[in-house]
């Protein structure tokens, strides 16, 4: 796992920089601001551990822990395919509170 | 092994001998040829690669950059609405420095629909950071394709290889198709320095600030600046392999010649037969064609035109609002060089209307009248 801390490069001359937009770990770096409006919660009791919300998770910001659905809130972007996908209709999107 | 092929297929045997690992199209007239036949190479084993069915060119071209990306070769092939639906996929794909190769057939842009020839369609797409090749014959095309991928990866910047439709794509032509050994010694596997792959992760093409953009940008034009350089570098060894050289231009007779047809794709084969009869009775004529259009052989250019006295560029195409393409290109190269000949436009061909031997001579015979241009667009066999 790369050490999850934001660094920004500048380049000062064309010269050092590579010809791509290339930025390494960016998207490790990068938490999600205080921008998402809703996040998904698990219900424990409905839950089928089917895994199909961490198939579908396009972050992909679940983690499969002892056998259960486990969202990493400092990537997930609140886009509620998980809940959209979820069988058992066990995840329920949540406003947050700022 | 020499073949009977049409243009289409010499786009297909090219991706086919360059090993490209994925093939993303989405067929369309006249260029269908293309795709169905590496599709089926790709189905029985004949081409190693992965066939990706998309559901439109833009998508034809995203899958083509994210192979790219993770280091595969990827071609693809399309046409005229086709192209324009690319558009923006092909900014992404020069701008994220993506060397892939397209075959383009020209056709002319709807409406009214055609699927016939003119250079509209890829010319509407010069500014977006790919080269381009306008070839005149299959074995041009087939040979190009090689090229394209090679000089494309060493700069990585994406190549489009265009052929008029059907005077190419579905003419039949003897073909030389060379030895894969042959193209694999001048061909090397694609490595590319950065690459999508999990056990080094990156983010590509994401959001760049002012502080960055404009360098990206520089770098893309210096890169497309030893695009000249290194087209001739490749043709010559090209042709130590293969025995066929491959140029920024192809100028026929025009070393002692006093009136040139400067012009591109297949239309100069027509100019080179009024040039031989022009010839026959006196007048030493020429016929400079035009193959690299994108990075513009300006120098080159130059140094054909610069002994010439006078020269006539005929655009199947036309930047309305302005003037041919090939001729403002062609007037910008010798612009503020002294002793330079007086350059003539003239317009033919749109929508595939015939360019016969008899539009070369109603060319000749209106540039030869006059001294200079007093008009910028001559327009050749429009019902006026
Ligand atoms: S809301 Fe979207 S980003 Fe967040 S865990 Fe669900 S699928 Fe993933
Ligand atoms: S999709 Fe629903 S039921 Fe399946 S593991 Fe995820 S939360 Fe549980």
């Amino acid at each position: 796992m790369r050490e999850k801390k934001a660094k920004k490069i500048v380049f000062n001359s064309a010269e050092e920089m590579p010809i791509m937009i290339a930025s390494v770990g960016s998207q490790t770096h990068n938490l999600t601001g205080a921008w998402r409006n809703i996040r998904p919660e698990v219900d424990r009791t409905k839950c089928l551990q089917c895994g199909i919300c961490w198939k579908f998770c396009p972050e992909p910001s679940i983690d499969i822990v002892d056998e259960w659905p486990v969202v990493d809130y400092d990537y997930c972007k609140g886009c509620g395919i998980c809940a959209e996908e979820c069988p058992a209709k066990c995840i329920v999107m949540v406003e947050e509170r700022k | 092994m020499k073949k009977v092929m049409m243009g289409n297929h010499a786009l297909s045997y090219g991706a086919k001998l360059a090993r490209s690992q994925v093939i993303a199209a989405y067929p369309i007239t006249p260029q269908t040829q293309v795709v169905e036949l590496l599709s089926e190479m790709c189905s029985d084993g004949t081409l190693d690669a992965k066939f990706i069915n998309v559901e439109s060119e833009h998508s034809a071209m995203a899958a083509c950059i994210g192979a790219s990306v993770a280091g595969a070769r990827a071609f693809t092939a399309t046409s005229s609405q086709g192209l324009a639906l690319m558009h923006e996929m092909l900014h992404w794909a020069a701008g994220g420095r993506h060397p892939i190769v397209m075959g383009n057939i020209n056709r002319s842009m709807a409406p009214g629909w055609s699927i016939w020839t003119d250079q509209n369609d890829s010319l509407s797409e010069r500014d977006t950071g790919w080269m381009q090749y306008y070839c005149a014959s299959n074995q041009e095309v087939l040979d190009t394709v090689i090229q394209a991928f090679k000089v494309s990866e060493r700069l990585m910047i994406p190549g489009m290889v265009i052929l008029d439709a059907f005077a190419l794509s579905h003419t039949y032509e003897v073909v030389d198709v060379p030895d894969q050994a042959l193209v694999d010694k001048y061909l090397p596997p694609f490595k590319p320095e950065i690459r999508l792959t999990p056990s080094d992760p990156r983010a590509f093409g994401g959001l760049t600030g002012s502080e960055h953009y404009f360098e990206l940008r520089y770098k893309l034009q210096k890169y497309m600046e030893k695009a000249p350089a290194l087209i001739e570098e490749t043709g010559r060894e090209f042709e130590k392999i293969f025995g066929r050289n491959l140029g920024l231009v192809d100028a026929y007779r025009c070393d002692d010649a006093d009136f040139v047809f400067v012009t591109s794709g297949t239309a100069g084969f027509t100019a080179r037969v009024v040039v031989d009869e022009f010839r026959k009775s006196g007048l030493k004529a020429g016929n400079l064609r035009i193959k690299v259009f994108r990075p513009f052989p300006f120098a080159k250019v130059r140094e054909v035109l610069k002994k010439v006295k006078k020269a006539a560029v005929v655009d199947r195409n036309c930047s309305y609002g302005a003037h041919g393409i090939f001729y403002q290109e062609v007037k910008s190269a010798l612009y503020g060089e002294a002793g330079m000949p007086p350059v003539f436009g003239y317009i033919a061909g749109l929508g595939g209307r015939d360019i016969t031997t008899d539009s070369f001579k109603e060319v000749a015979a209106h540039a030869l009248a006059k001294d200079k241009a007093d008009e910028e667009i001559v327009w050749i066999g429009v019902k006026k």
